[in-house]
């Protein structure tokens, strides 16, 4: 993980909203208490993809504790989970999928703004077999200080081969 | 006075002659119904060796990575042709489908995308939309997606919500009432529903219109026994 940049070992918090408007949880990584907490567990940039938000986080450079930057979109997050070394996202499959691949520590955070909140059910259920942390945005700040990134399992990849051996036998195809 | 009776006992005599037609066609497709339900799921007793005509409903974002996932595990000279079905809304879906068909080109030595139609349909609501207008737009979907599966007539319809797929599935339900052709309904709920059903798959699993029902959780499987747990496909 971590390059080095100017003398200094880079360890970045790449914070994903994806597609959707989730400012409780940029508002709540933006906050000094959860900044202080990544800057005392050794991470020093955070990255923010704010996505169709409001709430704008401040800026900073970084002298004194974590640099701070953000932007919107991006048509592919690929490169930013690849070079990050914590991943906070918010709850939607894809992120959660793509990064689990990737074998990145990841924290979930769960939006209970959404109406329709079967969200939740997926990260919770994976927090439960320990391949993520699951958070709200009120108790952010907590799970990063208890977090113990040497706990968590690797995902296995998925696999659909049961599904199509169901749908072949079903048809009257040989089983291969 | 008798011209009168006689003609109110013919109106009578049309009236009952109606009736019992009425009825007699009620019986014949309910009874044709209850047959195809009884029919709905039970495995088809034939050792197929000729390729099905297959649908495939892609529902966006994650549907569509969950979709495309399952038919990379499928053998393409069975499943032939492919007929991708995605929401007018929804420009990323056929893209998606397109770059996996064209990685499978090489492999079966088929040329161009021969094998592969791709096809878009109305909603029959948007995300906000109000219940008022979607009453107008899901006829609009309802015709849209008989008239396309009239043209395709798949034998196989692969499908994992949201409600896209609930229009096509059911103009397929009524072409196998009325015996043109029989299709098989596979439905594969979606990894992020792990306690409860979504309302596109609580749909087709109490209609009883899904052939097989898989889902991906076991917790799932226990709530609904008729659904088989076929492990995470993400």
């Amino acid at each position: 993980m971590g390059e080095t940049v100017d003398g200094r070992s880079k360890k970045t918090v790449f914070v994903t909203v994806g597609t959707t408007c989730f400012d409780a949880l940029v508002e709540g990584v933006d906050t000094l208490s959860v900044k202080e907490e990544l800057s005392r567990k050794g991470y020093t940039d955070l990255l923010i993809q704010m996505g169709r938000g409001s709430y704008i986080p401040s800026k900073t450079s970084g002298e004194r504790g974590l640099a701070v930057d953000y932007f919107t979109f991006s048509s592919s997050i690929a490169d930013y989970l690849k070079s990050a070394s914590l991943i906070i996202s918010h709850a939607g499959s894809g992120s959660i999928f793509e990064t689990l691949r990737l074998d990145k520590p990841l924290i979930v955070v769960v939006n209970e703004d959404l109406m329709d909140n079967h969200q939740s059910e997926l990260a919770e259920e994976l927090a439960d077999r320990k391949h993520l942390l699951c958070a709200r945005p009120q108790n952010l700040q907590e799970t990063i200080r208890t977090m113990d990134l040497e706990s968590l399992i690797p995902y296995p990849p998925g696999d659909a081969t049961a599904i199509a051996k169901g749908i072949n036998r079903f048809m009257g195809f040989p089983d291969d | 006075m008798v011209y009168v009776i006689i003609s109110t006992m013919d109106d009578i005599c049309n009236i009952s002659m109606l009736a019992i037609i009425v009825s007699a066609v009620v019986v014949v497709v309910s009874i044709r119904v209850a047959f195809v339900l009884y029919k709905c799921g039970k495995p088809l007793h034939v050792s197929t060796l000729k390729p099905v005509s297959t649908l495939i409903v892609l529902g966006s974002g994650g549907h569509t990575a969950e979709m495309l996932n399952l038919i990379k595990v499928l053998k393409k000279e069975r499943f032939n042709p492919r007929y991708y079905i995605a929401a007018m809304t929804d420009n990323m879906s056929l893209e998606k489908a397109k770059v996996l068909e064209e990685s499978t080109i090489h492999e079966t030595g088929a040329r161009d995308l021969e094998n592969a139609r791709f096809m878009q349909i109305y909603r029959s609501r948007e995300v906000g939309q109000s219940y008022v207008t979607s009453i107008g737009t899901t006829l609009i979907a309802m015709a849209h997606a008989m008239w396309l599966i009239i043209k395709i007539r798949p034998q196989v319809i692969l499908c994992n919500g949201p409600g896209t797929c609930i229009p096509l599935c059911a103009a397929a339900f009524l072409l196998k009432i009325a015996g043109i052709r029989w299709s098989s309904i596979f439905y594969v709920e979606s990894i992020a529903r792990v306690r409860k059903l979504s309302l596109s798959g609580l749909l087709l699993y109490k209609s009883r219109l899904a052939d097989q029902f898989f889902v991906q959780w076991p917790q799932l499987q226990r709530k609904y026994p008729r659904a088989q747990y076929v492990g995470c496909i993400m």
